[in-house]
């Protein structure tokens, strides 16, 4: 027993390490002066913390936060709002067609983004919301392809005898979703919303598409991309950038994963 | 007392209430992007210029286009190496976390960062780690006295050195598997091992089943995804090649080195935002949807229990 303990430990930490590995040379690329990241050297020869007050002094980075975490919340609640229903409808209730619709709705993520881009751009030009990040919230609330897929996969791992159980005892369909479904669901719904949050925060091809024309509406990854190219020799800064962007999404993932370890306790009751 | 008739009726309402918004996604963001691709493919246009049919010369053109083939077997390849390569390391990383009572939180972290980092600052980095000359990899590797390969500037090793790279950002599928995992009933192990069963057996028996939805999820999402694999490719071959990371000149590197990591959706892109040929790319855009569509229809025909 603890021949294993040390076992998964030690192969934890190994693991661990190769994935810092890169995110390592990022953090001391970016403590480089400017003309040591043309260089070969991993090891910063003279330490520059100055990097990142220069990262804020050329980019309004509070005002992208605040638009990209914007994009995120919406984004992530309005896809819940749609999806967990229509999941739930997919996996646990019986009607005619309802492969047909789950077939569709995979197919939606087949459609190459550039593809649907240009009718869409149109679409929204026409209601004037271009410029904003509405473009990219809006559509969550008709549901998200990638999210309804894989609700609806975790929740065919819940028993159908506990929906049974509440149906009996007079629960109509909406109530066994939110009485029963939910909190045994809690692991999978926390890792779909966790997974449109981060993807919402990485965007980077929809807000080029909907916000390029209004700075004002930009977020963090446009910011980034655009500073990329103005500051293209300048890797130390652009590290810099990079690292300074990341650090709000770690530490929401760092709790957000909890959501995980009281979804195990909560369907303790489960099986 | 409802009658049958009157309680169907209620179903359907009920049905109705749960998916309606999603009906009217489904025509929104697939019927007409959909159908109004397939009708630009019949077409050719670019973003000045009005649409004007020209019936099948696009889909002629498709079939002795060279760079078709190229860039179908590259995205091929992918599908088949990456796509697996990343369901093993993801269920893998994901079963060792699982048992994990403490520490796990920041085990998790770790391993989901390179995902968290943006796609275009992931593949910056990793393609220095991997630079062969000065690169802390072959460094590494010098010094137990392996020659390591070229990575990124060889074209034997230039895909698989991408699928290096989607193993290390493996975090986000990681995620998934261990949500499942971690919602397996604990009774069920318990009672396979009175049973007698080994950890292969309740692998077998008690996880595998459990988790299915979730791998098929992760199995067509993978494909799909592959499928349109387009940033990392592009950016990975512009570092390696020396030349410039963002702006125009970006696709001049697409496939670096000898066409190697010359794939499908790189193609699109090159003939519709570059050439400006928006009709034969709705065209290429069409062939890539229906090969996805029939690929994922054998997969969830191959495990129809969980549809």
């Amino acid at each position: 027993m603890r021949l294993a303990f040390i076992a998964r430990h030690s192969i934890a930490i190994a693991l661990g390490a190769m994935f810092l590995c890169p995110i390592v040379f990022l953090a001391l690329t970016s403590f480089m002066a400017s003309d040591q990241t043309l260089t070969a050297d991993l090891w910063p020869a003279s330490w520059h913390p100055g990097n990142y007050a220069e990262v804020f002094a050329r980019t309004p980075l509070p005002r992208y936060l605040l638009n990209t975490a914007l994009y995120a919340t919406g984004a992530t609640l309005f896809m819940l709002l749609a999806s967990v229903p229509a999941a739930y409808a997919l996996s646990k209730l019986r009607w005619r067609g309802r492969t047909a619709i789950f077939v569709a709705i995979v197919c939606m993520m087949m459609l190459p983004p550039q593809v649907t881009t240009v009718p869409l751009y149109l679409m929204w030009a026409d209601y004037g919301l271009t410029g904003s990040l509405w473009p990219l919230v809006l559509p969550m609330l008709l549901g998200d392809a990638f999210s309804i897929f894989l609700l609806r996969q975790f929740l065919l791992t819940i028993p159908d005898e506990y929906l049974d159980a509440a149906r009996v005892d007079g629960c109509g369909e909406w109530r066994t979703l939110l009485r029963v479904v939910l909190p045994m669901a809690r692991p999978g719904i926390a890792a779909a919303a966790m997974f449109q949050f981060f993807y919402a925060w990485n965007d980077y091809y929809g807000p080029l598409l909907y916000t390029s024309e209004n700075e004002s509406a930009w977020t963090l990854s446009l910011g980034l991309a655009s500073f990329r190219t103005l500051h293209a020799v300048e890797w130390n800064i652009v590290s810099a950038a990079t690292l300074l962007t990341m650090v709000p999404i770690v530490v929401v993932f760092f709790f957000a994963q909890k959501a995980f370890v009281q979804g195990v306790t909560l369907t303790g009751v489960k099986g | 007392m409802t009658t049958l008739a009157q309680r169907r009726r209620r179903d359907r309402l009920t049905v109705l209430s749960f998916m309606a918004p999603v009906l009217l996604g489904l025509l929104v963001f697939l019927v007409y992007p959909l159908v109004a691709s397939v009708y630009f493919s019949f077409t050719t246009f670019d973003l000045v210029n009005a649409p004007r049919w020209v019936g099948l010369r696009n889909w002629e053109h498709l079939l002795q286009d060279p760079n078709v083939r190229t860039a179908a077997a590259n995205t091929a390849w992918l599908v088949v190496v990456l796509v697996p390569a990343r369901m093993l390391g993801a269920l893998a990383t994901g079963m060792l976390l699982a048992r994990f009572k403490r520490g796990a939180g920041l085990y998790r972290t770790l391993f989901y960062l390179p995902a968290l980092a943006p796609p275009v600052a992931a593949t910056l980095a990793f393609v220095f780690l991997f630079k062969p000359g000065t690169g802390p990899v072959n460094t590494l590797l010098a010094q137990i006295g392996v020659q390591g390969p070229l990575w990124f500037n060889s074209p034997e090793w230039a895909k698989p050195s991408l699928v290096l790279l989607g193993l290390w950002g493996v975090g986000d599928l990681m995620i998934i598997f261990l949500a499942a995992l971690l919602d397996v009933p604990k009774e069920q192990y318990e009672a396979a091992s009175l049973d007698g069963a080994n950890v292969a057996h309740q692998f077998r028996y008690v996880t595998l089943p459990n988790i299915a939805p979730v791998l098929l999820f992760a199995a067509v999402t993978g494909v799909i995804q592959t499928l349109q694999y387009f940033t990392q490719a592009a950016v990975a071959a512009s570092v390696a090649s020396g030349q410039a990371t963002t702006g125009g000149g970006i696709s001049s590197t697409f496939g670096y080195p000898e066409g190697s990591t010359f794939t499908y959706p790189l193609w699109l892109y090159v003939v519709g935002f570059r050439y400006g040929a928006l009709g034969y790319a709705n065209t290429l855009a069409v062939v890539l949807f229906v090969v996805a569509a029939a690929v994922t229809v054998v997969m969830l025909r191959r495990f129809r229990s969980f549809l």
